[in-house]
């Protein structure tokens, strides 16, 4: 084992039934660094952590760790922390009812009576040493949340971790909760404790990290010194597309050729909404195909369901067809012909327990009111024609949603929504986690749309996907619009460029 | 010092009705009246602590030589806080209907060192008597037995009972279910066709009588524990068309003398009603003179008179006078 | 193996809980008392054609039992929880209803109003207990139980005070009909009333889309928001339906006695009408409802009570042998327990056909 090293993850495997989550991972962590997880969706960070956590067991490799001789066997959550790895997650796990100094402590006793004084004297004292701005007799839930995160990490400290897992630990903080987060994480550099910090924001990656693992598809890409690898190439490298083989490919789309080709469909002006987009202008001409492109993470979900009215819009003024119009929920945007297709389909989108029928008819019953219901055979006729349509694979119409593949049940959503005939459709991921053949068919359906005179924002995290349909792209990084590419702009190089290095309003 | 001002102004918030009869703080001497603090379940809980309260307040004012003050709980503890509070109060009577019948002890021994007497009333408890000077009550099983006393007056050939009994182990159940169950075993003649628990409730006495007719089981007394339960049995017989009243082929029973129940009475639809005296005020008024003329009550537990109304007897005015 | 898989689809059918409740019960009776089903025609005190019996006595109790299984039905699917109120709200409406039908004096000969004007005003203010449960549920974001646990504490006491804790009878025989006969027709009042009811809500739900909306809220909040729907005003929605429901349960249970007592009114309905939701298969946590299976379970429920009342068990067991239904119902319920049943039959039958097979 290296010297330096305060922790050796050599030749890693997991194997989950069908998927190969992790193959042949190396991972080394140094004494007193920060050290960047990176990787898109289903990269393998996340099963890499919780392979190092003890969460999952490992099927192979080995992990060393600085002052153990042999190779350690972490077997549960609770030996990672007693050899000294501790995990602060996104969301908060501690206990917001009892006080600081008690989440500092609460299952760590070691005997049944507890000395309190003595306790918040010592909790008073951590709290002090690293410098959080909280009293270890408030209660938890009263801290903002950045400070609640610094109380995990002092939890953490105070087991006395040579290992730190931050994940995902700035997604819910502001600006300067950030910076304080950044400065605690500095502090316990110095101390010496190796922190492991998974991110999706670029810009505090390159702020407060000094070197960087990059996995793609379960296996690793690399490991770089964070001065070794300017942004473009990180991109690159998560992506997957060396620069050199992007060959960039066209949209074929114009096909509508209608009068008002070039007439705006929709437009948004200062659009925010409390899922923290930054403000920004947005529109979209009749037959046209745009997209928001970006990381995830980097806000490009949020944005289009601003548009739609899911999140609480905060500012902004919208038009539709030249007229003003108002959005503060998404019935309001159903009516003026607007439809979304949302990112979680399980989720956000079938209502699982109802018939294929009942989930292809609902929006445009809802649009009827409450009043007009179809008829059966009306019902049936709808959705054997989109069935037939979209050819989705169902028994029959009764058969419940859930039962049918994803792709599938992805159909029976966008049936749903072209069953409103909607002048302006929104696609958030609309081929995620569906077979490739489905995947063709609906970005043909897309062309198609487009080419009768209907709007269409396409989001996928496929960027060639991407470029394939849309031929206007909003690139998005941490929140912020960083450019607008068209024509010539439309190819793999530039979209990494602009993500990488984009300048946008702040 | 400033804590126990608290404690005193708390009691006195406590107190949800302090008597309008008297006159304010003056003492015994200065105006000659009696001082006597009545401690009571909530009047809300019945019909017959409505009537009970009423008596209570129409005996113990000012025009009747009396100061009263008025405190009300269903539940023991606050109800030993009020006595306390009335003991520092220095009344002359301490007058108590308890909610439970354990606890007492303590506070009456209070009383008795203040030189407070105590008088008991609707309800006993667990306390040496020397602890009180009268407790006035109602005698449960008596009732029963003027009940089927009176039943058995009717000659009947055949008594063929549907008996419809209140919550199981209440005071008013055991005693009037005991009666009726010692008639049922003595003579061969009487009958039990069900027995059952309606928990007081008119609805599932419907029921219970209800299914008694859809078994086709003849029977020719109804005898309630209540009116309320009563009344559900009347309501099955009107469904099913089977006569009852005086001279009809169900004789109907019920206690507690409500006033409506005494109507039925007088229309003759039903043919007994027993009573259960909420008014003993007359009593402990009768017991106070006793203790203030120098003497001591004859005997320390009193029995209240108790009525059985029978419909071919009773009177427009009885149903004035008994109604509750 | 055709078959066996008929038998699972007909195991795995949801009217097929409350169904299978009916027939034991009913199966139980045929052995061990025939003249349970024995029904017979007399005349009532007005001389008017009456019939009874163990059957018709369950028609005419269980039929407020079904009206308030209907409302429940429509509040579990929508809120995923049960309102624990219905018999306080009972109180209250019925209460209101006296009020209104005896004016100041609770004894008074005549109608103070006309039964129906009563009726409406008690129902609108039974809406509006029910409305007040449902904001608690759908914008406070409280658990449905604890909720209504609020007017489940608080409702007998208004009750009480609507009518300055006094007892009013109704005199006119006119009132009388609601929980017991119309002249010259011989079934019970309460019968048609609920069918009245069931009809009504088959006609709400086959010209209005509560069905579906209640169902897709149900099951996913979000998805059903983001399709243009807004959950919360239809979880007020339901809870105001089932306010509606109470208020004709109320009209039936005072008018059975002409009178009301605040205390023991239409007490642990609740916990019978949460029972009837449950035996007709519906999940109580939400979602996916059937009225029908409700309605039926609703009977099974009273055809229970009834039978224990014939066996003369003693009516404060009766919450005892309910719970014993309840724990059946739970295992019974699950998808493995229904999927073995079923198993089971095909195995059976694949068995004999082996057998049929070998000979």
């Amino acid at each position: 084992m290296n010297e330096n090293s305060i922790l050796e993850m050599r030749n890693i495997d997991k194997v989950f039934p069908g998927v190969r989550a992790l193959s042949g991972v190396d991972f080394t962590l140094r004494k007193g660094e920060i050290h960047a997880l990176m990787g898109e969706n289903g990269a393998g960070k996340s099963t890499l952590i919780k392979v190092l956590t003890g969460v999952y067991p490992k099927d192979n490799g080995e992990i060393r760790m600085a002052g153990h001789d042999k190779p350690v066997n972490i077997k549960s959550p609770e030996d990672a922390q007693n050899i000294g790895i501790s995990t602060v997650y996104q969301e908060i796990t501690l206990c917001s009812n009892l006080s600081v100094a008690e989440n500092i402590f609460i299952g760590r006793e070691k005997s049944f009576f507890t000395n309190w004084k003595m306790r918040n004297k010592r909790a008073g004292e951590i709290l002090k040493s690293l410098d959080i701005p909280a009293s270890p007799t408030q209660q938890l839930g009263t801290c903002s949340i950045a400070v609640q995160q610094m109380v995990a990490i002092a939890r953490a400290v105070d087991m006395e971790c040579k290992i730190l897992i931050l994940d995902e630990p700035t997604s819910s903080l502001d600006e300067q909760e950030v910076a304080k987060l950044f400065k605690l994480m500095r502090e316990l550099k110095q101390r010496g404790v190796g922190i492991i910090f998974v991110t999706h924001f670029l810009d505090q990656v390159y702020e407060v990290c000094d070197r960087i693992t990059v996995l793609r598809d379960g296996k690793l890409v690399g490991e770089y010194e964070i001065k070794d690898l300017p942004r473009l190439m990180l991109v690159s490298k998560m992506l997957g597309k060396e620069l050199d083989d992007m060959s960039s490919i066209k949209s074929d789309n114009g096909g509508y050729t209608g009068e008002d080709k070039d007439k705006i469909l929709f437009e948004a002006e200062n659009l925010s909404s409390v899922e923290a987009v930054n403000p920004f202008d947005f529109h979209i001409k009749k037959g046209e195909v745009n997209g928001f492109t970006g990381l995830l993470g980097s806000g490009r979900s949020e944005s289009v369901r601003a548009i739609f009215g899911a999140d609480r819009v905060l500012s902004g003024k919208l038009k539709k067809d030249g007229k003003d119009i108002k959005i503060t929920k998404p019935i309001d945007a159903m009516k003026n012909k607007i439809a979304y297709l949302p990112e979680d389909r399980k989720e956000d989108g079938i209502i699982g327990d109802l018939s294929v029928r009942e989930n292809i008819i609902l929006a445009l019953q809802v649009l009827e009111g409450f009043f007009h219901p179809f008829s059966r055979a009306k019902a049936e006729e709808f959705a054997d024609e989109y069935i037939k349509l979209l050819e989705i694979k169902t028994a029959s119409t009764d058969t419940p949603v859930k039962s049918l593949s994803g792709g599938n049940q992805q159909k029976v959503i966008l049936a749903r929504w072209l069953l409103t005939h909607p002048d302006y459709l929104i696609l958030d991921e609309p081929t995620r986690g569906i077979d490739v053949g489905t995947k063709v068919e609906i970005q043909k359906l897309v062309l198609k749309l487009a080419s009768e005179g209907m709007g269409v924002t396409f989001i996928s995290s496929e960027t060639d996907e991407m470029l394939r349909t849309c031929s206007r792209l909003i690139v998005m990084r941490d929140r912020h619009v960083v450019g607008e590419l068209t024509g010539e702009d439309l190819n793999q190089h530039k979209i990494m460029s602009t993500i990488a290095e984009g300048e946008g309003e702040k | 010092m400033k804590k126990r001002i608290l404690a005193v102004l708390m009691a006195l918030v406590m107190v949800l009705c302090v008597a309008g009869c008297g006159g304010g703080g003056a003492a015994k001497k200065g105006n000659g009246l009696i001082k006597v603090g009545i401690i009571n379940n909530d009047p809300n809980e019945s019909g017959y602590r409505t009537a009970n309260d009423k008596d209570l307040k129409a005996t113990f004012c000012e025009a009747n030589g009396y100061e009263a003050s008025f405190a009300y709980s269903l539940k023991n503890d606050e109800q030993i806080t009020y006595a306390q509070k009335f003991i520092q109060d220095g009344v002359d009577y301490l007058l108590l209907s308890a909610a439970d019948t354990a606890g007492w002890d303590s506070v009456l021994k209070d009383a008795k060192d203040a030189g407070i007497h105590v008088i008991l009333f609707d309800r006993t408890i667990d306390a040496d008597p020397s602890l009180y000077d009268a407790s006035i009550v109602s005698d449960m099983a008596k009732e029963g037995d003027t009940a089927v006393n009176w039943l058995k007056g009717q000659g009947l050939s055949e008594y063929n009972v549907i008996h419809i009994q209140g919550v199981m182990g209440s005071a008013a159940q055991k005693g009037r279910t005991g009666a009726l169950d010692a008639q049922v075993a003595a003579d061969a003649s009487w009958n039990l066709v069900t027995q059952q628990t309606a928990e007081w409730n008119a609805e599932k006495a419907q029921q219970i009588v209800q299914s008694v007719i859809d078994s086709g089981a003849s029977f020719n007394v109804i005898y309630a524990e209540n009116d309320d339960m009563a009344k559900g049995a009347v309501a099955a017989l009107d469904k099913a068309n089977i006569s009852h009243g005086v001279g009809k082929d169900v004789i109907v029973m019920g206690f507690d003398c409500n006033k409506w129940a005494l109507q039925e009475l007088l229309s003759q639809n039903w043919n007994y009603d027993g009573q259960c005296n909420p008014f003993q005020s007359s009593y402990i008024d009768e017991v106070i003179k006793t203790i203030e003329s120098g003497s001591s009550p004859a005997q320390k537990t009193i029995i209240m008179d108790e009525k059985g109304f029978d419909a071919s007897t009773i009177t427009a005015e009885d149903v004035e006078n008994y109604g509750i | 193996m055709k078959t066996g898989n008929i038998f699972q689809k007909i195991f795995r059918r949801q009217i097929m809980i409350p169904l299978a409740a009916f027939l034991l019960l009913a199966i139980f009776n045929l052995v061990a008392d025939p003249s349970f089903y024995k029904i017979t025609l007399g005349y009532n005190s007005a001389g008017n054609p009456v019939l009874s019996g163990y059957l018709i006595t369950i028609l005419d109790y269980g039929s407020e039992l079904a009206i308030l299984a209907i409302g429940m039905t429509l509040v579990t699917a929508a809120s995923g929880g049960q309102d624990i109120s219905v018999g306080a709200a009972i109180a209250i409406s019925g209460s209101m209803l006296l009020r209104c039908l005896c004016g100041a004096d609770t004894r008074s000969e005549n109608l103070n109003m006309p039964i129906i004007c009563a009726f409406l005003i008690s129902m609108v203010v039974a809406s509006l207990f029910g409305a007040f449960n449902g904001v608690l549920v759908a914008y406070f974001k409280i658990q449905p139980m604890v909720a209504t646990l609020i007017l489940f504490t608080a409702g007998r006491s208004i009750a009480a005070w609507i009518n300055n804790n006094e007892l009013p009878i109704v005199n006119d025989q006119s009132f009388a009909i609601y929980g017991g006969f119309i002249p010259g027709i011989p079934i019970p009042m309460p019968f048609f009333i609920a069918v009245i009811v069931m009809i009504i809500t088959w006609l709400i739900l086959k010209f209005t889309n509560l069905g579906l909306y209640v169902q897709s809220v149900g099951i996913n909040e979000k998805s059903s928001r983001l399709n243009g729907l807004n959950p919360e005003l239809l979880k007020v929605l339901t809870f105001v339906l089932l306010g509606v429901c109470v208020s004709v349960a109320a009209l039936i249970k005072t008018s059975r006695l002409m009178t009301i007592n605040y205390s023991v009114i239409a007490k642990d309905i609740e916990m019978d009408a949460i029972l009837a939701v449950a035996l007709g298969g519906n999940a109580l946590s939400g979602g996916k409802f059937n009225i029908p299976a409700s309605i039926l379970g609703a009977y099974v429920i009273q055809f229970l009570t009834t039978t224990l009342y014939k066996f003369n068990v003693s009516s404060d067991a009766l919450s005892a042998y309910k719970a014993v239904v309840v724990i059946l119902l739970v295992v019974f319920s699950s998808e493995s327990v229904r999927g073995w049943i079923g198993g089971l039959f095909k195995k059976t039958v694949a068995v004999k056909a082996g057998k049929e097979a070998k000979s």
